[in-house]
């Protein structure tokens, strides 16, 4: 298991990054130390804000200093940044196309027993709807810091959203990646995993139970929410009996939701959303509600033959 | 009259004219703004089309977008595209001149229209232009009214916290805003006091219509160091026509034949 963060990757992209470039700057609203961003304030105080808890004038500035070239991080957690600030996103982000990358940390139900106001289970959905916006969910270090290289190269907005602790390794150092396309770790013809972030490795490791078990089930990793890579659906669509997407966000508007569009327009099959309940969710740690909502190895798995022994749309 | 003047009232006349045609737009706040814009646009910023893709530029950000009629009337003036377009497309289907400023227009820095963004757009410009050595300045012209915007206050506190001197704002003080006078509304007489309390240098403008008297305050901004400056205009709301001046119903109203032919007429009396 990785001791190492997907924050912890992103600061160490950032650094080695603005070593050479003096326009990348990070923006934090009381946030450095739980977006394990303190070693870039350190290292780069010029190329530093700090604005306070106030996430509103976080994104509003953030957009102000893209505006004039700079390459701009604005790291909050990942609830207030998507709604306390949404307005600002909206606005000074997404339709004024400023080069800001918004990094939403401990997102989903990382913060487990801090409450719902510490859950972010509509930032899919609310980041997403917004026209030019992107949304990304990686899930490993390796993955992370492949996507953070990318959006170093280019200047258009998104929303990244990682989780609190070290996620287990999904990939290898030097992964193959491609911005804006999703990774296919395995192929299944009864059925595929639709999933992204810290749900990954359990998928993998269901579709391997379920494997030996004498199930052909694939795993797609769409840790690219927004623009979401169709033709992954579609072709995962066109071989298998049955979609199962699997995400930490509300049932409404995420993965689930933007799967089962791209399906029932492209390729008609069932497909079973596994998502967090529209509800008060139960105190606890995050692999414990994973457990509890059926969003673990053994819930997909169980999902995955429920939903392979009924009615399928053949 | 002096040259300031003349352009301030000509424009009003080009604003009119955009109002009456489209039907649409703020007029009120059009009227009481146009000083602070001629007196930026035409005496204190470096901004215009030649200059307009050079990183020392000035910035300017209406916050107070509903007014953009003002602004389109004036980057027009000053050479970023025909304004005679503006007058003639302003909010009509398929126009860039939409109702509020957005980028697709020439000479409109940032998309504005929703309130309480600009101080802290502002802000991020004014920390670009410090951490790249650049001696440009930021303008920011906000509505009374938008001052209840609870962002505004985030963005005074991180202003005045890095002392930001390459950052102005300019509060049009017209007191009125849609439901009445912005004391009724919510109560803002002591918006001095607070913007000092963030560390502000403030200055009153007693007429924010007279351009002298906005020269000078912006010349005294400019030459206060270390501080962050706002400039309070006390303006009249529907200024130059005699109809529109402190009625409320006049934020966004709609001009008969009649009351057209009147404005303009009283314009040109100022002109003549």
């Amino acid at each position: 298991m990785s001791q190492i963060s997907n924050r912890q990757v992103i600061c160490e992209t950032l650094l080695d990054a603005a070593k050479n470039d003096r326009d990348i700057v990070v923006v934090c609203s009381d946030s450095r130390g739980s977006a394990s961003l303190a070693p870039f304030a350190e290292q780069y105080p010029k190329q530093f804000v700090e604005v306070g808890i106030a996430e509103q004038n976080l994104v509003s500035v953030s957009a102000g200093l893209a505006s004039c070239n700079k390459k701009v991080f604005a790291a909050s957690p990942a609830s207030f940044l998507s709604t306390r600030s949404y307005e600002q996103v909206k606005v000074d982000v997404a339709y004024s196309k400023t080069n800001v990358t918004l990094i939403g940390i401990s997102g989903g139900v990382s913060y487990g027993a801090l409450g719902m106001t510490h859950h972010s289970c509509q930032d899919i959905a609310a980041m997403a709807s917004l026209p030019d916006m992107r949304v990304y969910l990686p899930c490993d270090r390796f993955q992370t810091r492949k996507l953070i290289e990318a959006l170093l190269e280019d200047d258009k907005p998104a929303y990244v959203r990682v989780s609190r602790s070290a996620t287990e390794d999904v990939y290898e150092e030097n992964m193959d990646f491609k911005l804006n396309c999703a990774n296919v770790i395995k192929e299944g013809a009864d059925a595929v995993i639709i999933t992204c972030g810290e749900l990954v490795p359990y998928a993998v490791k269901a579709a391997k139970e379920l494997e030996r078990e004498g199930y052909g089930v694939g795993v797609i990793d769409m840790y690219c929410l927004k623009p979401m890579d169709e033709k992954a659906v579609l072709d995962a669509a066109e071989k298998a009996d049955l979609i199962v997407t699997a995400e930490e966000h509300s049932p409404y508007g995420g993965l689930g939701s933007m799967v089962a569009q791209i399906v029932s327009a492209g390729c008609p099959k069932k497909v079973v959303n596994l998502a967090l309940p529209d509800g008060h969710i139960i105190a606890g740690t995050n692999h414990e509600i994973f457990q509890y909502y059926g969003l673990d190895d053994q819930g997909i798995k169980r999902a995955v033959i429920a939903g392979l022994s009924q009615g399928l749309v053949k | 009259m002096d040259r300031l003047t003349r352009k301030a009232y000509e424009l009003r006349r080009d604003i009119i004219e955009e109002v009456y045609r489209s039907k649409a737009g703020h007029i009120g706040g059009d009227l009481s703004v146009i000083d602070i814009l001629t007196v930026l646009y035409f005496e204190v910023m470096n901004v215009n089309p030649e200059s307009w893709k050079s990183e020392d530029r000035d910035r300017f950000l209406l916050s107070k977008g509903h007014c953009t009629d003002a602004l389109y009337i004036t980057l027009g003036e000053k050479g970023f595209f025909d304004k005679q377009k503006a007058i003639d497309t302003f909010s009509s289907f398929g126009s860039v001149f939409i109702g509020h400023p957005n980028t697709d227009v020439p000479g409109v820095e940032m998309n504005s229209g929703s309130l309480g963004h600009g101080l802290s757009l502002g802000v991020g410009m004014a920390l670009a232009a410090r951490m790249d050595g650049r001696s440009y300045r930021t303008y920011v012209v906000l509505g009374d009214g938008e001052m209840a915007e609870g962002s505004n206050y985030e963005a005074m506190m991180a202003a005045g916290h890095y002392g930001l001197d390459q950052l102005c704002a300019t509060v049009d003080l017209n007191g009125l805003q849609i439901s009445g006078t912005t004391g009724e509304t919510m109560k803002s007489d002591d918006l001095g006091e607070k913007f000092k309390a963030f560390g502000w240098y403030v200055i009153e403008v007693e007429d924010g219509n007279n351009c002298k008297q906005l020269l000078a305050a912006y010349q005294e901004a400019e030459a206060k160091k270390g501080q962050p400056s706002v400039i309070l205009a006390h303006t009249t709301k529907g200024k130059g026509v005699s109809f529109m001046e402190n009625q409320k119903k006049w934020h966004h109203g709609v001009m008969t034949e009649e009351q057209y032919r009147k404005a303009v007429e009283e314009i040109e009396g100022v002109l003549a």
